[in-house]
Order: structure tokens, then C-alpha cells, then sequence
């Protein structure tokens, strides 16, 4: 690997030990020997399986659910239902005072996708518990469901989530993030041409090679280790520690050690479940996805439909940029709210445009609650984005990089959030690109600078 | 119920017990273990058997004999079946080459089965201690199939007339978007004389393609000459929809497949992987 | 419940066990015998994290059953490394940041192992083939290969 030392070089020192040194990975001997310990390496005596019952409908209310035959059948031990969690309504992003508390830990009357936890079974192995899981009788009265985003925004579609009301998150600034920045209608009207384009993505999981999972043991004193794969630990204590009403210092989470996670294990799944499965057996308790469960169930990548309109003046300059984005919650907030939200923030791109108006809105549907993964709530942002950029280029007869450089943003230039931009780099990054891929540009370009503008 | 495994030395004692509710037989594992993994409560024993013709692979002239439990490890390292080898390495990696069975890719639902595409194209027999039968008429029963498959009888065509082409998304290779054999004869002035193919994932389970052999006899192989059959390969199909595809899809890339495969044969390609 | 007599070598020791008639070889290793090393990632023949060596033939321990693994020989990644010494694989996947999660190392070992044993100088092409059954998510199939093809040469000055 080359590094190009000549951009920024005045504010860099060169003289360091550890950065730009190689160092090896203290997690790597472990990795190589099979000595690394991930969550499901560890094996107690007497350890319980636990399986869960799921929706086989992606909304339906629940009638009745019947356990008994389930109860008897060899080698289950414990059985749990909604009313077993002492706080079985919850929403993670509470810890930072985003509600409603919106989702259950088992359904309770109703379930609004399709796999969502309902029974929970313990049993003395994984094959007791599979059948037991089988013999749960739940009696659903299967209600209307609505799958797409726009649908889900019409009057007189299916409410999916009772505790928002209507499907889309409610935002202290209404039914969306909103960001106005100039006067974006008089951009549109004073540019040369205008586009308006829309994208949109499908869901995408992180598919880690280790599926989500814990391993729980009852310390004999109140306090329960859970050995967790989780990206998010003291997120996951916190969260457990509201829906089990159990003071924190009862939960001693270990972890950190994880198979692969790309935002996909930043949930509070697993853990609150297997704990309370440990707590009212004082047994140990093992609750891991299965591989279909992992595709299924764990939470994707958000679909998103983005719709970004342009004004563009022939010498290559962006006048004004409206977006309306779309995330697909799912049935749960999860981050989505937030997720939305950085889109707002995000949507204008590395680029100065004087005139922006951005909505984004977090819609509920009857799929399979999104969540975390890898820059979310930006990345299908960028890919609609840069398509975009790229056929404004075309539309004006511009080289789509020339292009970039005429509207990349400076140090100094106002973001349409407010946010003054510092460090920039994109300017360098685009000139290193230009050499690296052989896409000459005009030379004005090349003596360009991110640190000040007419540069 | 316990899951519970039974090994016998005969056929047709594990014929006996795989009579049994719940009973399945195992072969390489990589169909029934797989299911009991994911939670299938319906398969309460595994059935298996040792004799040792289910493994072995003979070949006498041009006819084949691959008992059952051969695996594709095997098939893909046997010196007289070099012919056969790109289909057996089209299935799974380095592990599960010498895991699957024969007999179990038989069984195996699409997108899987792409060795069962080949034996198809290649006309071959299944046997069972019950008799005989052509191996397009074993697919359409399969799921009620109750007797052990003890091998796959087949002659392979001489001077390169067998083709096999896997389209996969995953480099070096993947769950199969769809699988194409072709066993073809050419007559003196280079027309077609015999065409048998055989596709993969353009149903539940491995079909002939019987239209577009139809249009293909007497047709040279050339861009016109295919044209007719890959204008008909689609007759009958319905093709699975799944992660890897959509069923419009694989109808679309089916016909450029096949044109590919088919032209690809005429530069003297005798196989494609 | 039937409990089956299983008998094996281990990274060259006798293991014997009872186990549930039934029971996958992955399962045996890791929560009977105690040796984690071998990885259950699908359970389904897909991701190749549980591979192992029985017999010299690398195998999804998640799909074979342990029962019929008596008599055999089988290799994990926990038994390759001799007296604290690193397997010149476990060096180069170490030395080559071929490892980020770790989750398909072992397996990834495994492979790479079998590949080498029977063919001491691969080529590139030979390799992807051989870790074709093994899946990495954080995506780091280049440095693997890598670590792989400078095993083999250093293998290859060992023995010259």
C-alpha cells in the first residue's frame, strides 16, 4: 500500500511509533489456533435449549395460544408467554429518550410480521425443544397487511403498530426529519434544467457467519452471566435490565468476541429472553439462531425509496436539491428513527448546494423490523446520490468527475443542516482518484484545495 | 423422539427399516442432517447401509455403473470419468464433494441437483432392489420414493458429445442460477442427429427440455441454427424463485445459456464448468 | 434415550464418548469432547466454518454424523499447532491479516490444510477452488489466498 503523504502534509507528523506502523492483531493468535472463546463455546452442565415459537402471519391478533400439550412433552422444562416478561413492552432507543416504547418481547394479542417471538420453549435439548415448539397451539385471526412504504402512508391503511398510531414515526417536527436550507423553489426556478429521479433498495442482511445468540448461567446469587455476541454490550444490559425490572448490577455481560456482526447484532434480542429463561428455571440456558432464523428473523438493512430532485445551471453548479427519503422500519422502530434521521442530515451529499429542502420520513409496515448496518440511513443515500450526480453530468455534457469538483464542498462552506463544514478532504480524494484510475481532469482541478474556496 | 441412526450391512434390510414412520435414509448427510439441524421434527431415524457395491463405480466400455453412495469427490477423480468431472465439481465445495452422494442428489431440491441435470441429459437408469426405471420417471415420483436407490446405469456418448454448464452468481462458484446438459450427436454433414437436455432450477427438480431437442434435430449448430431451439427451450418450464434468482430471471438467461453452451460446443469445447 | 459408544483419534489422541444416537460430529467435539475449534456457522453445508479433516478427506462435521466416525482419524484446527509452535498456516494466516472476525478461520485452516497436503505448490486458481466451500463475511478472501500460497512456499523451503 502506497500513502500519499504530499496532501495535508502540514498536519501530519511523521515521527510517530504506532500510526502508519503495522502492528499484529492481538485477537489473531487465538483466531488461528480455534482458541478464540465466542459465546457459544461456552457449555454448562445442565445447560437448557431455548426455541422459539413464531408468527406464521405477518399480522394477525392472537385469539388464543395454548401451551399445554407443549408442557408435557419430554424434556421441557419451562414454557414462556408475554405475560412471563415483567416488562414485555420496550424500544431500544429508550436510553437515549426515543420512544414510544413500541415492541414486545413476546407478542402479546397481536403480531405485526411475520416470524415475530411468541412462545418461548426450554427444553433439555435442542431436539425436545423443537418438538415441543411444535405442539404450541396459537389461534390467529389473521387481519389486512401492508408491505410497502407508499400503501402504508395512505389514509385507510392497515394501522401496522398501535403504539405509533399511524405508520410512520412522529418526529418533534411531525411526520418527518426536516431540513430547509435557502429558498429551494426559487433554485428550481432560476436553473437550467431540473431532474427529478427516484431510487429504491430492497432489504439486505448482514448474513455474519455466526449467527446472534447468548449463553446465560445463573451465578447462584441473584446475578446472571450472559456470555453475548452482541455489537452493542452495554446497550443490551441497559435494555435488559429495564424489561427484566432487574437492577444492572444483577447482569454481567461478557462479550466483544463476535463472528461477524455489520450492525446486525446491535438489537436487544436474545439476551432479555435467555436471561429470564435462566432466571425462572436456575438452569443455564442457550438461545443461538439458527441459520434460517438469522436470514429471517435478525434484522436487515432498512428498504429505502429515496426521490431526489435537482436544479442544475449549464456551467455545472447545483442550485437547489430537494429529497424526500423513505426508510422501511418494519413492524418495530428499532434505530430506524434514527436511521431516518441521519438521512436528513445526510441527503445533500459532500456537496455546497445554496438551496435544499429535505424530508425524510420512518414507515412502518407488516416486514420484518430493519435495524443497524454499516452507515445505514446513509449508504442507499449515497448510492442514489452519486447515480444521480452522475446523470446530471450527462444531462449538462459535463465529465461526471469534473462535475464533482465543481460542487464539492470546502472547508468554510455552510451545510444545509448548519453544520459548518471542517476537514474536509473530498477535493484531494477525488484529485488522488483522478491519477490512481487514469480519469484525467482539467488541470483548474488539479490546483484545487479543500481549505478555501477560488483556491 | 430421539433421533436415532440404524446401520446395516444390507440393502435390503435398511429397505426394511426405512419402512418405518419418521425414517429417512442417509447418504453423504447433506440433505437429511441438514434438516434435523433446521428443526424438522417429522424425521425421527436415520437409515443407513454398508454393502459395499453402493459405492463402487464400474465401467466396462462405455457404460457406467455409480452405486449410490459413490460421492462426486469420487466421480470428479476417477480416471474414466473425466467426462463427468465438471458436473461433479459443479456441486458444493471441497467438503461437501465428499459428502454428496449420487443417490442423494437425486433427492436434492432445486437449486440443488446439478449432477442429477447431467444423468438426466445422459438417460440414465435408477435401480432399486425393486427394479429398474428411467431416471425422468424416478424424478417425477420422487417424493413418494420408499426403496433405496442402489445405482445410476448409463453409457456415456463417444467423441465429446456431453456438455454441462453451471451459471452461478459466486466466483468460483455458487447455488446454481440454473444448470444445462446437453448430449448431442452430429451427423456426417454436421446436423444433429440425436439431442438430449437436460435443465436445472427450471422446476422443483431437474426436466428435459424436450422442444428444444425437437428443433434442434437436423439444425447445424450454428447462431441460426440453435436459433429455433433456444426460442423453444422455455416450453414446459417453470422456473424456481429463490435468494439466488426470480423465476422471470432465470426464464430470461435460460435461452443465452443454452446458445452459449451449444455454440461453445461447435469451437470444440467439450465441457464447460 | 439411546446413547452410542463413539471412538476416535483426535489431533492424534484416543477419544471415547457416549452420545445421543444422532448426534452430528460438530455437536460431539465441541459440547462433549470440549474441542471448540471446529465453528457452527449454518448447520446446512453452506459456510464451511465447522470443516474438519476424518481420514485425510476434509468434512462438515455439522452434517456428519459421530457415529460414524468410529475407527476414524480426525484433525481440527486446535490440534495443528505442535508444542506452542505455530502450523506455518496459523503463522501465515497470522503474519497475512488473513483472520478479522475469526469465526471461518478454523474451517478456512482446515481447507487450505487439506489443499496442501495434496498439493505442496498450488497455484491461485488451486486454492480459491480449495476455499471454495468456505465462507468469510467480513470479506477477506485476498489476504486468505494469500496467507495460503506463502504457506506453501514456505513449506515448500522446508522441505528443499
Amino acid at each position: 500500500m502506497e500513502l500519499r503523504k504530499n496532501y495535508f502534509a502540514d498536519q501530519r507528523k511523521d515521527d510517530l511509533h504506532e500510526i502508519g506502523q503495522p502492528r499484529p492483531r492481538s485477537d489473531s493468535p487465538g483466531h488461528v489456533t480455534g482458541k478464540t472463546a465466542y459465546f457459544a463455546d461456552r457449555n454448562f452442565p445442565g445447560m437448557l435449549h431455548l426455541k422459539m415459537v413464531r408468527s406464521p402471519h405477518h399480522h394477525a391478533r392472537i385469539r388464543s395460544i395454548d401451551t399445554s400439550e407443549a408442557e408435557k412433552h419430554p424434556g421441557v422444562v419451562k414454557i414462556l408467554t408475554a405475560k412471563d416478561v415483567p416488562h414485555n413492552v420496550y424500544t431500544i432507543l429508550i436510553l437515549i429518550q426515543i420512544g414510544p416504547e413500541d415492541e414486545t418481547v413476546l407478542a402479546d394479542g397481536k403480531v405485526r410480521w411475520k416470524g415475530e417471538a411468541v412462545v418461548a420453549v426450554l427444553a433439555e435439548s435442542e431436539r425436545a425443544a423443537q418438538e415441543a415448539a411444535a405442539k404450541v397451539k396459537v389461534d390467529y385471526e389473521v387481519l389486512p397487511a401492508v408491505f410497502d412504504m407508499e400503501e402504508a402512508l395512505k389514509p385507510g391503511a392497515p394501522i401496522v403498530n398501535e403504539y405509533h398510531g399511524q405508520n410512520h414515526y412522529l418526529y418533534d417536527s411531525g411526520e418527518c426529519r426536516k431540513v430547509r436550507f435557502g429558498d429551494v423553489e426559487a433554485g428550481f426556478a432560476s436553473a437550467d434544467h431540473v431532474l427529478e429521479q427516484s431510487y429504491q433498495s430492497s432489504p439486505i442482511e448482514h448474513a455474519p457467519t455466526e449467527t446472534t445468540g447468548c449463553v446465560v448461567a445463573p451465578e447462584g446469587n441473584d446475578r446472571f452471566t450472559c456470555y453475548t455476541n452482541t455489537q452493542a454490550m452495554f446497550f443490551t444490559l441497559d435494555n435488559t435490565s429495564i424489561i427484566l425490572q432487574m437492577p444492572g448490577s444483577k447482569l454481567h455481560f461478557v462479550g466483544g468476541t463476535v463472528g461477524g456482526g455489520f450492525g446486525g447484532k446491535v438489537d436487544v434480542i436474545v439476551e432479555p429472553i435467555a436471561i429470564l429463561g435462566a432466571k425462572l428455571t436456575g438452569r443455564p440456558v442457550c438461545f443461538v439462531y439458527s441459520r434460517e432464523e438469522e436470514m429471517q428473523i435478525s434484522s436487515p438493512r432498512a428498504a429505502e425509496k429515496v426521490v431526489i430532485k435537482d436544479g442544475v445551471m449549464k456551467d455545472g453548479r447545483i442550485v437547489a436539491r430537494k429529497v424526500t427519503g423513505y426508510t422501511d422500519a418494519g413492524a418495530y422502530s428499532r434505530h430506524s428513527p434514527y436511521g431516518a434521521q441521519k438521512g436528513a442530515g445526510h441527503y445533500p451529499g459532500p456537496y455546497t448546494i445554496p438551496n435544499v429542502w429535505i424530508d425524510t420520513y420512518c414507515v412502518y409496515t407488516n416486514r420484518t423490523p430493519s435495524s443497524a448496518m454499516r452507515g445505514f440511513g446513509v449508504t442507499i443515500g449515497d448510492f442514489a446520490l452519486e447515480v444521480q450526480m452522475d446523470k446530471l453530468a450527462r444531462l449538462i455534457g459535463l465529465d461526471p468527475l469534473e462535475f464533482r469538483f465543481i460542487n464539492a464542498y470546502r472547508d468554510g462552506d455552510m451545510k444545509a443542516h448548519r453544520q459548518p463544514t471542517e476537514g474536509a478532504a473530498l477535493i484531494e480524494c477525488m484529485q488522488e482518484a483522478s491519477r490512481a484510475a487514469n480519469w484525467p481532469v482539467a488541470e483548474k482541478y488539479l490546483a484545487m484545495s479543500s481549505y478555501a474556496k477560488g483556491a | 423422539m430421539a433421533l436415532a441412526l440404524q446401520t446395516f450391512s444390507t440393502v435390503k434390510d435398511a429397505d426394511a427399516a426405512l419402512k418405518a414412520d419418521g425414517a429417512r435414509y442417509l447418504g453423504g448427510g447433506t440433505l437429511v442432517v441438514r434438516a434435523t439441524n433446521e428443526g424438522d421434527v417429522s424425521l425421527l431415524s436415520f437409515v443407513r447401509s454398508t454393502e459395499p457395491s453402493l459405492s463402487t463405480i464400474a465401467v466396462s466400455g462405455g457404460k457406467i455403473r455409480l452405486g449410490a453412495s459413490v460421492t462426486m469427490a469420487a466421480i470428479a477423480r476417477h480416471p474414466d470419468l473425466s467426462t463427468l468431472s465438471p458436473a461433479a465439481r459443479a456441486v458444493g465445495g471441497p467438503a461437501i464433494r465428499n459428502m454428496a452422494t449420487v443417490g442423494g442428489n437425486l433427492f436434492a431440491p432445486a437449486p440443488y441437483g446439478d449432477f442429477t441435470v447431467a444423468l438426466l441429459a445422459l438417460d440414465a437408469t435408477v435401480s432399486t432392489d425393486g427394479g429398474d426405471q428411467p431416471l425422468e420417471t424416478f424424478l417425477a415420483k420422487r417424493d413418494d420414493s420408499r426403496a433405496i436407490v442402489t445405482s445410476v446405469d448409463f453409457t456415456l456418448p463417444k467423441g465429446g458429445g456431453f456438455c454441462f454448464l453451471k451459471v452461478s452468481r459466486v466466483k468460483p462458484k455458487g447455488v446454481s442460477v440454473l444448470s444445462i446438459a446437453a448430449v448431442l450427436e452430429q451427423a456426417a454433414d454436421g446436423t444433429v442427429s440425436t439431442a438430449r437436455i437436460a435443465l436445472g432450477c427450471m422446476a422443483d427438480r431437474p426436466m428435459r427440455a424436450k422442444a428444444a431437442e425437437k428443433a434442434l434435430l437436423g439444425r447445424r449448430l450454428t447462431k441460426d441454427g440453435i436459433a429455433p431451439a433456444l426460442a423453444a427451450v422455455g416450453e414446459g418450464t417453470s422456473p424456481i424463485t429463490d435468494p439466488i434468482a426470480s423465476a422471470w430471471y432465470r426464464a430470461q438467461v435460460l435461452p443465452v445459456h443454452l446458445g452459449r453452451l451449444l455454440l461453445g460446443q461447435v469451437a470444440g469445447m467439450e465441457t464447460k464448468a | 434415550m439411546a446413547k452410542v459408544p463413539v471412538q476416535f483419534t483426535l489431533n492424534g489422541a484416543e477419544k471415547a464418548e457416549f452420545v445421543d444416537s444422532g448426534t452430528t460430529l460438530l455437536h460431539a467435539l465441541r459440547d462433549k469432547i470440549g474441542d471448540t475449534s471446529p465453528k457452527g456457522g449454518c448447520h446446512q453445508g453452506t459456510c464451511g466454518a465447522c470443516s474438519v479433516i476424518i481420514d485425510g478427506e476434509l468434512r462438515l462435521s455439522c452434517l456428519t454424523l459421530a457415529e460414524t466416525c468410529n475407527g476414524a482419524t480426525i484433525t481440527t484446527t486446535s490440534g495443528l499447532s505442535e508444542g506452542g509452535v505455530l502450523h506455518p498456516l496459523q503463522r501465515a494466516f497470522l503474519d497475512a491479516f488473513a483472520t478479522q472476525c475469526g469465526f471461518c478461520t478454523p474451517g478456512m485452516i482446515m481447507a487450505a490444510r487439506v489443499l496442501l497436503d495434496h498439493t505442496p505448490n498450488p497455484s491461485r486458481d488451486e486454492v480459491v477452488e480449495a476455499l471454495s466451500g468456505n465462507i468469510c463475511r467480513c470479506t477477506g478472501y485476498e489476504p486468505i489466498i494469500q496467507a495460503v500460497l506463502t504457506a506453501a512456499r514456505s513449506n515448500s523451503q522446508h522441505a528443499a
